[in-house]
């Protein structure tokens, strides 16, 4: 039981992570039906501008205290990020908002890359050790069941900005700008919306998003790279298609579904195939060798996790092409 | 016309000049410089490129004519793929001998390439098995293989650190064929492998499989794989408060390793190395030279990858030909003594001299257990 436990609290953390990274790609989409590759590395942006703050302040004030550091460093990166995702939007994107959809899609792609090169050269190849600020001692709220301060923090502030985020596009006069915009940005401009204003907010609230997620993966995980950005993007990528893209509550279950059938599945995909456990085949002349002595023959091992994330979202793609939650449009923002 | 003449004429005699001064042979490195192990990449080929800048200090001349060797490196991102590319690449570049890959999974297919075009080719840290077993007979590597560190780790698990062992690899040829070795290991020191586990080489989340070894309780945890994946997932390990033990094989063997693992490190986590410690190698200087050089710490295999270049060059000075076809036999019957010790080769190409050193983790270093 605990085990299984476990693995939701698992799920969860890593879920969060990822939806507050689809957001960004969902939003960006819901406005401009465009995929911004580029968004995964923002968040490594995010995650090596917070390092090397938190590296700083460090040796220049070593007397500040580990939260106000982590504080600094993540307002720092929020900044930095605002200002890419500004700056990515107004030179690679903008220009060609009305050419094929083939060509920004192939400029996010080089955006990506150019990131991940820049990247390259300030920070080198090596991994980085981001400094645990925050103790990593785990806790036990249930008997055997761990969890450590800061993914309690993740799982706490990426509810707290994912309900800001709703408040903010559902209640505001931005918000209302924004899905006016999502659903027809000609008329929206026609009746004094200025959408290019929009667009580029859309893609600085997104970038601190990301930003925010950065800190909190090398928080988490303790590591800063170049190249980090890429398996989360993809997986957040992978959540907003899930949960219906262009649909921000969508994002949101996405991420946390996907965590939850990643997890779940490295954890129970084996011992579910294991051969062992059916009578009759576990008696058969092949088999009785390794199932003897508690042994195991397992059909599909965690070898096939992040295949069976992709055989979830296939069987979800199949029966509702528009995601989970991806028919409720007006909700585009 | 009599301007082509001249042209002509001229172009003869700077040719002409440029002979008597020196011949330029090129020498190939291939390692990932990008990606997410570039750090072990940029060091392997700082390794072969301090051998050929010493060699060529020392004014070598072969076949009567002075020599001057260039290395020529390329980048494979630790992808297949990619690695055939530069593999040919280097072939049509015309390098007389290749030091490299770095990965195994790299190394074995780019070795076809290699063979079919008769270039020697020497692997620095491609430990998997099978590389020397294809019965080509211009590939070699300066290190012991996985079969010597698989059943070194599985045996010291099992009989040192505990009864039950549970095996993650990285799915890469060099992590999965290094499990298949330690399992073995395990099983003849009569003790029990409680799962194998599977991750990839670009992953950092490893709570979901970790929590499920947890159930099942194992004295000590193998991973096979490299230090960008190890260091984070001791750091998971101690979040779960599994108490078992840690042993990573060479790829995590470094001092990037430590970092990464951060204060999950203990004296609970060991390595193991396909060679000796850097403490332990013949050439005392190697290090600071090194250092001196790059103004980076040798991560694990420089100096043996230094040796695979040294042996390259060793073996066209043997031959008095930096020509393949004529110096491969050279190569194999080549003996010196390299920064790591004496280099030879076995008739398949593996090294006569491999050692396997276990290591433990005190007081901020892996220090060499005896």
């Amino acid at each position: 039981m605990e085990t299984l436990l476990q693995q939701i609290v698992n799920g969860l953390v890593v879920g969060s992570v990822y939806a507050l990274v689809a957001l960004g790609y969902t939003m960006v989409y819901g406005i401009l039906g465009l995929i911004n590759f580029a968004h995964g590395d923002v968040l490594m942006v995010g995650a090596l501008v917070a390092l090397q703050v938190v590296l700083f302040l460090q040796k220049a004030f070593p007397l500040l205290g580990a939260v106000p550091t982590l504080l600094i460093a993540l307002t720092v990166a929020m900044a930095v990020c605002m200002a890419l995702g500004y700056i990515i939007e107004r030179t690679a994107y903008r220009r060609l908002r009305n050419a094929p959809r083939l060509a920004p899609l192939i400029t996010a792609i080089g955006v990506s890359f150019l990131l991940q090169t820049l990247a390259m050269i300030i920070w080198g190849r090596n991994y980085h050790s981001f400094p645990q600020l925050i103790t990593t001692t785990p806790l036990q709220p249930v008997e055997g069941v761990f969890i450590t301060p800061v993914q309690i923090i993740i799982l706490v502030s990426s509810a707290l900005l994912m309900t800001g985020l709703i408040l903010l596009v559902n209640k505001t006069r931005l918000g209302r700008a924004m899905r006016a915009t999502a659903e027809n940005h000609r008329v929206a401009s026609l009746m004094g919306v200025d959408t290019n204003k929009i667009i580029a907010t859309t893609f600085i609230i997104g970038s601190a998003l990301a930003a925010v997620a950065g800190v909190m993966f090398s928080s988490n995980y303790g590591v800063a790279h170049y190249a980090m950005g890429f398996t989360p993007g993809l997986k957040a990528f992978t959540a907003a298609v899930l949960g219906g893209i262009g649909n921000l509550g969508g994002a949101m279950v996405g991420g946390v579904v996907l965590g939850l059938v990643e997890s779940i599945g490295a954890g129970y995909l084996g011992s579910a195939t294991d051969l062992c456990h059916l009578p009759s085949w576990a008696q058969s002349a092949s088999l009785i060798e390794t199932c003897a002595n508690g042994g195991s023959f397992e059909l599909l091992s965690s070898n096939y996790q992040d295949i069976f994330a992709f055989v979830i979202l296939g069987i979800v793609l199949i029966f509702r092409p528009t995601g989970l939650l991806g028919e409720r449009v007006s909700d585009r923002a | 016309m009599k301007k082509t003449l001249i042209a002509l004429a001229v172009l003869g005699t700077t040719s002409g000049l440029a002979q008597a001064q020196e011949v330029v042979v090129k020498i190939g490195h291939v390692g990932p410089l990008t990606g997410n192990i570039a750090h072990l990449g940029k060091d392997n080929e700082n390794g072969a490129r301090l051998a050929v800048e010493e060699y060529n200090t020392k004014g070598i001349t072969i076949g009567g004519k002075k020599v001057k060797f260039e290395l020529v490196g390329e980048d494979d991102a630790a992808d297949p793929k990619t690695g055939n590319i530069v593999a040919q690449r280097l072939v049509d570049a015309g390098v007389k001998g290749v030091v490299g890959h770095l990965n195994s999974g790299t190394t074995i297919p780019a070795s076809r390439i290699y063979n079919q075009s008769g270039i020697p080719m020497i692997s620095p840290s491609a430990t998997n098995v099978t590389l020397t077993q294809q019965g080509f007979a211009n590939i070699f590597r300066t290190m012991a293989n996985d079969a010597q560190q698989g059943s070194v780790i599985g045996k010291y698990a099992a009989s040192k650190l505990g009864k039950t062992v549970a095996i993650i690899d990285d799915r890469t040829a060099y992590g999965q064929g290094l499990a298949d070795e330690v399992e073995k290991g395990v099983k003849a020191a009569g003790g029990k492998v409680t799962s194998r586990e599977f991750t990839n080489n670009q992953a950092t989340d490893f709570m979901a499989i970790l929590t499920k070894i947890k159930a099942q309780k194992p004295d000590v945890i193998v991973y096979t794989g490299m230090d960008a994946q190890g260091g984070p997932m001791l750091k998971q390990v101690k979040a779960l408060g599994i108490p078992a033990k840690f042993v990573t094989g060479d790829g995590g063997c470094t001092p990037e390793f430590i970092k990464l693992a951060g204060d999950a490190m203990s004296e609970a986590a060991f390595c193991t190395q396909a060679g000796l410690p850097l403490d332990q190698i013949a050439d005392k200087t190697f290090k600071d030279r090194f250092k001196k050089r790059f103004g980076a710490d040798v991560q694990i295999y420089a100096p043996y990858s230094y040796d695979a270049a040294a042996a390259l060059i060793e073996g066209m000075k043997a031959a008095n030909s930096a020509e393949p076809s004529k110096y491969l036999a050279a190569l194999k019957k080549v003996q010196f003594k390299g920064v790591t010790g004496e280099v030879a080769f076995d008739e398949k190409g593996d090294t006569k001299f491999g050692a396997i050193t276990m290591y433990q983790y005190k007081a901020g270093n892996w220090v060499a257990l005896k």
